[in-house]
């Protein structure tokens, strides 16, 4: 399904290259943790998959059903079912939450060649979702993000993932910064969204989120490349012994 | 007894003899002049005398008043004042400005009353003896101009009383029809005098029939009795080759509030200058505004405030969207005078520039004079922000769309100001109908 492969990338207009070759295959139904120390790149990686105009791909390539997405635009990304819960969602004022979800919903559908959700039976899945996410109402009256606390965008962030309803969903420290509640919140959100057709790719930097999710193979991100890969075991084993031992072989390699 | 004052060597008007001669026709013609049946032609004739001896603001030096604003090419222009003949053709004019039936719609065309419906208590100006009282001729190249040519017939006097709740919003509408000939001038005076206690909402509407070069003058001046409560919008779309200066200033005694929201589109040279003067305490004075300009639009924000009473709040509020080649200038200033204690002020003008030629000049002032207020000012040029496209576009609205939503997200917080839904309504077509030239000159952001 995504397929990354040798990706490396920088910070776009500069020389600073901060994924330095990365493989990765996510098939249908698989839930993969990226896990890593602030700076390994794996907020990057997310971001790129996303098409983040900052970063540009320098060399590799990723693919989503065997086709190219590197020069896909970020709307042409979320078309193809990729959707990104962002660890820093941005505040948008004058923009309501459903206003713009429904227009990204009938961006979508229509780029598929489907026909656009009813209003009304956008606003029941749109209400629908609000409740079971447990997001304040008052929230959803204000502009997108504008005054919300970081529970309340994640919680967003974790409505507009169901609503948009992605094949290829990425989330991007997602738990980080969340109180219990909220991330009981968006672990209920994602395990209920697992399928054999979707798939998730979960960016973190703690275990937190893991223990609520658990996921099939988890990736150990260090200095722009994947140095370890293993089961849901790698996790626990992450938790217990931080990343001090990847840090020191990455100084010993050089 | 000298009719003709002498030629001021320091009049700076390339056309001062021809505006002489029309003031001269029309001081002739007009009905009752110079009988004493006309209230108005000693402030007239000062008026010119005034004008005659100052001109158009054109200096470049020294000219702190209209530092980014240069008039030159209008000195330029033969403009022509006098009472043409109008076409007056309601459907098109109701495809320009929003008439509903529960407003009172009052229609000027180039200056003359020619439609009325509704109950706004009106009267010509002429039968305002206060006329001239707030808006200064003297310094002011503009109002001397349009109070020179004050008419006999036409203007708005509006007089609400405290007996009566006005429910209707009055709608003045000032049309030009250009395609009489020649570049016209069009003075539109205004005269609202609020009672004591009354509470009223006024809607001035500024568009053009015709594509043409043309001038328009309003000069609108404002009493606001205790209490009084006034929601003035003020909507300005004349012809993108047209010039437009107004002039709005405003009284304010005791426990009033007066709250003004402005939203331009059109001219090729704009200015609002508006200036609210709290006399009595406790008045409040609320000066919001949006601008949007594309192409090689000027829009002039000359806003002013001064606290001459304690306990007053005030709140200066604009916001720009610029694109092109287009220019704004925002100049701020609040006064506090002496003993206007506890004052609360507030000022702020965010723009949003859409490509790299756009340009915006902010020029905040405070002068305050007492120690016991709070005053607060900022101001903001900015292009749309990088990461909130990237957050828009990756839900799957491309970069149009997302650039288009933030565009009247920017906006909507002004927008949403104007409670009229009718003129909500409008404003927000109106904006959607200029979206595409807005984009079309934006140039700032490419996400490719």
């Amino acid at each position: 399904m995504l397929k990354i492969e040798n990706l490396h990338a920088t910070v776009t207009d500069s020389d600073e290259v901060i994924l330095k070759g990365i493989d990765l295959e996510v098939s249908p139904g698989e839930v993969h943790a990226i896990m890593g120390p602030n700076g390994s790149g794996k907020s990057t990686l997310a971001n790129v998959l996303m098409g983040k105009p900052s970063y540009t791909v320098s060399e590799g390539d990723i693919t989503v059903d065997g086709e190219s997405i590197v020069e896909m635009m970020p709307d042409e990304r979320a078309h193809l079912g990729l959707f990104l819960a962002m660890q820093y969602p941005s505040e948008v004022p004058g923009v309501r939450p459903w206003q713009f979800l429904k227009a990204a919903k009938d961006a979508i559908d229509d780029a598929n060649g489907q026909k656009k959700t009813s209003v009304r039976q956008f606003s029941k899945l749109f209400d629908e979702k609000v409740e079971e996410i447990g997001i304040n109402l008052d929230l959803i009256k204000r502009s997108l993000n504008e005054g919300f606390s970081g529970g309340e965008k994640k919680r967003n962030e974790m409505l507009q993932m169901q609503v948009l309803d992605p094949r290829i969903a990425i989330m991007d420290e997602t738990d980080s910064g969340l109180d219990i509640d909220a991330l009981q919140a968006v672990a209920d959100g994602v395990n209920k969204m697992r399928s054999p057709e979707r798939s998730f790719v979960i960016v973190t930097h703690y275990q937190r989120l893991l223990h609520f999710v658990h996921p099939d193979i988890v990736h150990v991100l260090v200095d722009g490349k994947i140095v370890e890969t293993g089961d849901a075991s790698l996790a626990e084993k992450v938790e217990q012994n931080g990343y001090r031992d990847y840090l020191a072989a990455q100084r010993n390699g050089k | 007894m000298t009719l003709n004052v002498a030629v001021m060597p320091k009049n700076t008007a390339r056309h001062l003899a021809r505006y002489r001669d029309d003031w001269h026709h029309l001081a002739e013609h007009q009905e009752g002049y110079m009988s004493g049946a006309d209230a108005h032609h000693e402030l007239r004739r000062a008026a010119w005398e005034e004008f005659e001896r100052i001109g158009f603001p054109v200096h470049r030096r020294g000219n702190e008043l209209w530092k980014y604003t240069d008039l030159r090419q209008v000195d330029r222009i033969d403009f022509r004042f006098g009472d043409w003949d109008r076409h007056v053709d309601l459907a098109r004019i109701a495809e320009l400005v929003p008439m509903p039936e529960e407003w009172s719609n009052l229609v000027f065309v180039n200056g003359s009353l020619e439609h009325s419906s509704g109950d706004a208590p009106l009267t010509r100006i002429q039968a305002c003896d206060w006329v001239g009282e707030l808006a200064d001729y003297r310094s002011n190249g503009f109002v001397a101009l349009a109070t020179a040519f004050l008419r006999i017939r036409g203007g708005s006097y509006l007089q609400f009383d405290r007996p009566r709740e006005y429910v209707r919003p009055v709608h003045i509408i000032h049309v030009i029809d250009g395609s009489v000939g020649g570049p016209i001038v069009d003075n539109p005076r205004v005269a609202v005098e609020m009672g004591d206690g009354s509470r009223a909402t006024l809607i001035e509407s500024h568009v053009s029939l015709t594509d043409d070069v043309h001038m328009t003058l309003p000069v609108v001046e404002i009493k606001m009795g205790e209490g009084a409560e006034l929601s003035h919008y003020r909507y300005q779309d004349n012809s993108e080759k047209s010039f437009h200066f107004a002039t709005t200033r405003v009284l304010q005694e005791a426990n009033s509030n007066y709250r003004s929201t402005s939203f331009s589109v059109g001219s090729d040279i704009g200015r609002n200058d508006v200036f609210t003067h709290l006399v009595g305490e406790y008045a409040e004075s609320t000066l919001h505004g949006v601008y949007l300009t594309t192409n090689r639009q000027h829009q002039d924000n000359e806003i002013s405030t001064t606290h001459a009473a304690p306990h007053c709040t005030s709140d200066q509020y604009y916001k720009g969207v610029l694109s092109g080649r287009s220019r704004a200038v925002f100049s701020g200033k609040i006064t506090v005078e002496r003993g206007a204690q506890k004052t609360d002020a507030n000022q702020k003008d965010l723009n949003l520039l859409l490509s790299h030629g756009a340009e915006v000049d902010t020029k905040p002032s405070l002068e305050i004079y007492a120690d016991d207020v709070k005053c607060a000012h900022g101001a903001t040029a900015g292009h749309v922000d990088e990461d909130t496209l990237f957050y828009l576009q990756s839900r799957g609205v491309d970069y149009h769309t997302a650039q288009a939503m933030l565009i009247r997200g920017f906006a909507a917080e002004i927008l949403s100001e104007f409670e009229d839904n009718e003129l909500h309504a409008f404003l927000e077509n109106q904006l959607d109908e200029l979206m595409p030239a807005l984009q079309a000159a934006s140039d700032t952001i490419g996400t490719a």
